[in-house]
């Protein structure tokens, strides 16, 4: 009995630590793996140019991947620059300001903003809003910024909602819930002993919030930022009908693009040689890598320095 | 002080706007998809496979049928290795390093954009075989819940007190009985994991568009090329067809009030995992 008892719980520790181990260990390395065997035809034939290259001619099987890398950058950026003060915003709205009984609805309503899926961004940000960017928000800024010198260059070239400016708009309304659930929760740690000292020395309510709300949960603000970041690099479906799959560095916010993912997903199935799949795979690749990394970053480093600052007390 | 009372006001008003614009969205998005997903709703919809492009009539049904069988397979395939992962760190892995090192990849794994786990099960399932298939699709939705899973369980694994545990091993128990003990205590939590992994891949599309890709037809056997609605509603809303932006309307209305659902399913079962 004893015996018998002892070899089950050898035997559930081990299948156990096989199935951690495989989650943990083997998906990740086999991702790595699979990518660089399917990437290498490219890999062999392009090595490090391929990141500073533009040419995207599958017919002659060269492959550059900078107007993609350029793409994914610039709507990334874009989305976080609009989505980060929303996301503030609502964080300090939802922490400050809302009476406490409304709090789980705010949070929820967050959450559910961040559940829908996203192709049905995509599907919405191309039925509705690029009708809307085409007819009446592009033609507005051409007409307003578009006159001014320097500025106006950004919004040159025919409105036809298919370009940078839409895929960036539908891409921050996404990251938005992430990186606002991540502030949020946050400035829940922030414990109300500095919020009172603050209030006491009779700071406003604003100026506490930026003297002693902001700084502690500084950190916090920073995984929020680049779990947002991450979250858009990575993303195929919400902008994958907006970018209109063109190989070429945009030189206006009007002008459409390509991203990595979006050219993944467009030409994967279309790929009938392998140059030209191993170069999509070297895309995956890339994109695996980056937002591993900073993951990696923003879990590890910023969130061990949160946990550190209000449980080591 | 009157400057500081100014700004005070306006700042906390920019807040509240900020508020208001991400609430603006959220019911727009949501009221669009349920009128235009309403008005092409038709019990056709749910019983007929598709009819030639461009024709009226014809419904979804190999969609339907084609995605509940790949999240279905993708389900039974990743709750129980995520699961089971996830009480390997929080019971056995909490004084190991190795197995806290491998603790946070998986956390890390939890952001792997889709698309990348798409192209992966491609390299190891589509390749090798020669065609796509239904089940590959499943491999690649498993993938992307098992570190959500594994994560989640290994949370709520943690919060349930070690005095339990103490109290049982006191009382003889072999760890395997201990483990039972703690998952009893543990099994709401777990299910409000199980049912955020499903939310979160249940509206999933670039994983599938090269590993089950598309079918015309209902297809019953996972090892072909199956429909989903995902990749059906990216297929139909990019095509030219009117009626086929009608159906992709309410695929979408039913694909995201099912995906709703199942998110305040799991978030009621985390509210009544904390009271009691």
């Amino acid at each position: 009995m004893k015996r018998t008892g002892r070899l089950l719980d050898l035997g559930v520790g081990v299948l156990l630590g096989g199935l951690a181990l495989f989650v943990g260990g083997v998906f990740p390395l086999l991702t790595l793996a699979g990518l660089v065997k399917d990437a290498w035809p490219a890999i062999e034939k392009f090595g490090l140019t391929f990141f500073v290259t533009t040419t995207w001619d599958p017919v002659r099987e060269v492959f550059g991947a900078l107007p993609a890398i350029t793409g994914t950058l610039l709507t990334t950026a874009l989305s976080a620059l609009i989505a980060f003060p929303i996301s503030l915003g609502i964080a300090i709205f939802i922490t400050e300001l809302s009476p406490r009984i409304l709090r789980p609805v705010w949070t929820t309503a967050v959450e559910l903003l961040g559940t829908i899926p996203s192709i049905i961004y995509g599907m919405w940000g191309l039925f509705v809003i690029a009708p809307l960017m085409a007819n009446h928000v592009e033609p507005f800024l051409q007409e307003t910024l578009g006159r001014l010198p320097l500025v106006g260059a950004l919004f040159a070239g025919p409105p036809l909602g298919i370009d940078v400016l839409t895929a960036s708009f539908i891409l921050s309304i996404m990251i938005i819930p992430y990186m606002a659930t991540v502030i949020k929760d946050a400035f829940e740690m922030v414990p109300d002993a500095i919020k009172e000292a603050s209030y006491g020395l009779g700071a406003t309510q604003w100026e506490t919030v930026v003297g002693a709300v902001i700084p502690t949960a500084f950190p916090g603000i920073v995984a929020g930022f680049i779990l947002g970041v991450g979250r858009a690099l990575g993303e195929t479906m919400a902008v994958a009908f907006l970018t209109g799959n063109v190989h070429q560095i945009p030189k206006s916010l009007l002008e459409p693009l390509t991203t990595i993912t979006v050219a993944i997903a467009n030409e994967f199935t279309e790929a009938d040689t392998d140059v030209y799949l191993g170069a999509l795979f070297y895309l995956a690749l890339v994109l695996f890598l980056v937002s591993f990394l900073l993951m990696y970053v923003a879990k590890e480093v910023v969130f061990l320095r949160i946990r550190k600052r209000f449980e080591g007390r | 002080m009157r400057r500081r009372r100014v700004i005070n006001v306006l700042m906390l008003s920019l807040a509240g706007l900020a508020a208001l614009y991400g609430l603006v969205f959220l019911i727009w998005i949501l009221v669009d998809v349920a009128v235009r997903g309403f008005q092409a709703l038709h019990l056709d919809l749910f019983l007929q496979d598709p009819v030639p492009p461009g024709m009226e009539g014809g419904g979804l049904k190999h969609a339907f049928i084609g995605h509940a069988i790949i999240t279905g397979l993708a389900a039974l395939l990743g709750i129980p290795i995520g699961i089971g992962a996830g009480i390997f760190f929080a019971e056995y892995g909490r004084t190991r390093p190795w197995a806290r090192m491998l603790r946070s990849v998986v956390d890390v794994m939890t952001s792997i954009p889709s698309i990348v786990v798409g192209t992966l099960v491609y390299a190891l399932m589509v390749q090798p075989v020669g065609h796509f298939m239904g089940i590959a699709g499943s491999v690649a939705l498993a993938l992307l819940m098992l570190p959500v899973i594994a994560i989640t369980t290994d949370e709520v694994l943690r919060m349930v007190p070690d005095h339990l545990r103490e109290a049982a091993f006191a009382l003889g128990a072999h760890k395997v009985d201990v483990l039972r003990v703690t998952l009893h205590a543990a099994r709401r939590g777990i299910l409000t994991g199980v049912l955020l992994g499903i939310a979160r891949i249940s509206g999933e599309t670039a994983p599938l568009l090269f590993t089950s890709f598309n079918n015309a037809f209902t297809e019953l056997d996972p090892t072909k090329p199956m429909a989903s609605l995902t990749v059906t509603i990216f297929q139909y809303a990019t095509g030219p067809y009117d009626e086929w932006h009608a159906q992709a309307w309410a695929a979408s209305f039913i694909l995201t009030f099912t995906t709703l659902l199942f998110f305040i399913l799991a978030k009621w079962g985390i509210q009544r995992n904390g009271k009691t």
